[in-house]
């Protein structure tokens, strides 16, 4: 990891965050309405991930999707209006949180559905594939998406018509509140990648580096050889399911434990010890981040709501 | 040379195919058994040698290949993708419901889901209830699709190119009793526009609205009645969604009454939009009697012949129904 590689890492995972912070906020306020769900902690799974990627490869992410919607370089102002409804934002207030897209930038889409966007995705590299262009595509899921039957027509899919797709497993270890060791047998998900001959690594999903060397070595392999792979990127979600999480489920000393693992604090640990980066220089990317947030959340707020009367304008396509 | 061949259904859906794939290099087709078995009701034929890389046998996955569809749509393929039975949307229903026709809505317009979904529909095979349903009504409760429903070869081609060249998903239910009737087709190319009812029969005394296969029992019906001196128009709807509204409420005003047609199950069957539909329009002034409707028994699809007949509307009741709203 050379200098701006570190620096980058960590300038999205403070923009995730405070991307987060700020929805949070303004959602306590009332001036966010709906529900959201945040990922608070996983930002090194998201980061690693889609800074790996180039703009070409196609995303498709999860209801949790932020993070990794920044991380692939969506316009945040764009997106932070969206959360607030506003027709400037980037499905123009039709999509909010859990459907965050731009094409332009590869974000094909958070989902609120879980598990459907791993076929999309084999679709997209199968596109890809066709026109020969050299591009992947990634499909987020989490560790409760691999018990839906999608997972494994998907799986099957990529591995037998050889489409360049990565699935990403982001194992947070909860489905909303049920603990993975709940509903299945074998915890370890990389296995279930075995009947489909897909090769599987698993990665602390904390460590943005490990991340993104894991997921840059991935997408070379998945391009020199054409054939599908999974990551495994084992994390923690400190913030609760949604708005509705009473975390009931969960301790707080386990809370407090995955806290001391919070993916940003080690990523600047590390660079300091490695001296990638001054205590100054991080402070400066505090700052930034903080201030194009503040305007991002300005901008949502002074742009006006979509118009009843155009509704039907994105029902059909021309 | 003649400028018109006499084809079947089945043909003509392959013909649209074909035409559509050498004239556009993103369409391709996949589905199970599209290959080398040459389509479960053998619609697809040689094509597999035709485009030995477009045509494509896929697992039994209809999620997980109709996901494929829509993502491959989204990166600006056009894929035809057959399912089999039309049951069996039931095992990608999500797709259906919550993927395809809402990824364009959803993202701001920015994304398009250039996909026909081509699946067999209907009864009369002896299939039973899981193989034999018309599910069209669900599809149209779902804005963002469009539902097309062909009753000759000529509407089926022109249709089915249309709905290639669409912008949106586009379920395309085939009445698999229909793939070996024939119909005259000319040779010239020709689309015909989605969204356009066919007067199959001008008449001014009762309007029968319906499509697919019950628009030939209404066409035979009105003959038996024409007969007996009693003018009937058979309108085919062709597509549902959306639906040519305009179309029913003007013969409405004609012929001042109206009979709606369908194999699908009565209750909660498109009839009802359509009744609903006359009956908030002008048209509502100018009826001399009630709306009526004939769709099959609230039933699931029975198997013994006699049942999966008698459960249907036939040409003895669409006559008794016309002279009842005439008479």
């Amino acid at each position: 990891m050379d200098k701006k590689l570190a620096l980058d890492l960590l300038e999205k995972m403070l923009l995730a965050r405070k991307f987060e912070e700020n929805v949070q906020y303004y959602f306590s306020l009332g001036m966010i309405h709906g529900t959201t769900h945040l990922g608070i902690g996983e930002e090194a799974t998201a980061v690693g991930t889609c800074l790996a990627l180039e703009k070409d490869d196609d995303m498709f992410a999860t209801h949790r999707g932020h993070s990794a919607a920044v991380a692939k370089g969506i316009d945040l102002n764009g997106m932070m209006a969206e959360i607030f409804g506003k027709v400037t934002g980037v499905c123009k207030g039709r999509g909010g949180s859990m459907h965050i897209a731009d094409k332009d930038v590869g974000v094909l889409g958070a989902n609120g559905i879980v598990g459907p966007s791993m076929a999309l995705a084999c679709g997209a590299a199968f596109a890809h594939k066709r026109r020969g262009d050299r591009a992947i595509a990634v499909s987020f899921f989490g560790d409760g998406a691999t018990n839906e039957g999608i997972f494994h027509e998907a799986m099957n899919l990529a591995s037998v018509w050889r489409l360049p797709v990565m699935f990403v497993c982001t194992n947070n270890l909860y489905g909303m509140s049920t603990h993975i060791s709940r509903v299945m047998k074998n915890t370890n998900l990389a296995d279930r990648a075995i009947p489909y001959g897909i090769e599987a690594v698993t990665v602390d999903g904390n460590d943005a580096e490990a991340v993104y060397d894991t997921v840059s070595a991935a997408r070379e392999k998945i391009l020199s050889t054409g054939d599908p792979m999974m990551i495994v990127e084992n994390t923690y979600r400190i913030s609760g399911h949604s708005k509705s999480d009473g975390n009931q489920y969960r301790t707080k000393e386990e809370i407090a434990e995955w806290k001391k693992r919070d993916p940003i604090l080690l990523h600047k640990q590390k660079l300091i010890e490695r001296g990638l980066a001054t205590a100054a220089e991080i402070e400066a990317l505090e700052e930034a981040t903080t201030e194009q947030l503040e305007r991002a959340v300005k901008y949502a707020i002074d742009s006006p709501y979509p118009k009843v009367e155009d509704i039907y304008e994105d029902v059909y396509a021309e | 040379m003649s400028t018109q061949n006499e084809i079947t259904y089945a043909q003509a859906v392959r013909e649209a195919m074909c035409e559509e794939m050498r004239r556009d290099k993103n369409v391709f087709l996949m589905g199970e058994d599209v290959g080398v078995y040459r389509g479960a009701f053998g619609v697809t034929q040689d094509m597999y040698l035709q485009f030995p890389d477009r045509v494509i046998d896929t697992p039994i996955s209809e999620a997980g290949f109709v996901g494929c569809a829509i993502g491959a749509a989204v990166e600006g393929m056009r894929p035809i993708v057959e399912i089999m039975f039309s049951d069996f949307m039931s095992v990608c229903w999500d797709m259906l419901l919550n993927q395809a026709p809402k990824m364009h809505f959803m993202f701001g317009g920015k994304v398009s889901v250039p996909m026909v979904l081509r699946t067999a529909s209907g009864c009369g095979t002896g299939a039973a209830a899981q193989h034999s349903q018309s599910l069209e009504a669900m599809l149209c409760h779902i804005p963002g699709l469009k539902v097309v429903v062909p009753s000759t070869p000529y509407d089926a081609k022109g249709l089915l190119k249309s709905a290639i060249r669409d912008n949106n998903p586009v379920i395309f239910l085939e009445q698999k009793l229909l793939y070996r009737t024939k119909g005259i087709v000319p040779e010239r190319e020709y689309t015909i526009p989605l969204g356009k009812a066919d007067i199959k029969r001008p008449g001014t005394d009762c309007t029968i609205v319906t499509y697919g296969r019950m628009t030939h029992f209404c066409l035979r019906a009105a003959e038996t009645l024409a007969r007996e001196g009693i003018s009937v128009e058979v309108i085919d709807l062709r597509t549902l969604l959306p639906m040519d509204k305009n179309a029913i409420v003007e013969s409405v005003k004609k012929t001042k009454h109206i009979l709606i047609v369908h194999e699908a199950v009565k209750t909660g069957g498109i009839g009802g939009e359509i009744a609903a539909s006359v009956a908030e329009s002008e048209a509502f002034y100018y009826l001399d009697a009630p709306i009526r409707r004939l769709g099959a028994e609230d039933t699931p699809v029975p198997f013994s012949p006699v049942l999966e007949k008698g459960v249907l509307p036939d040409e003895d009741k669409i006559c008794a129904a016309v002279r009842e709203e005439v008479g």
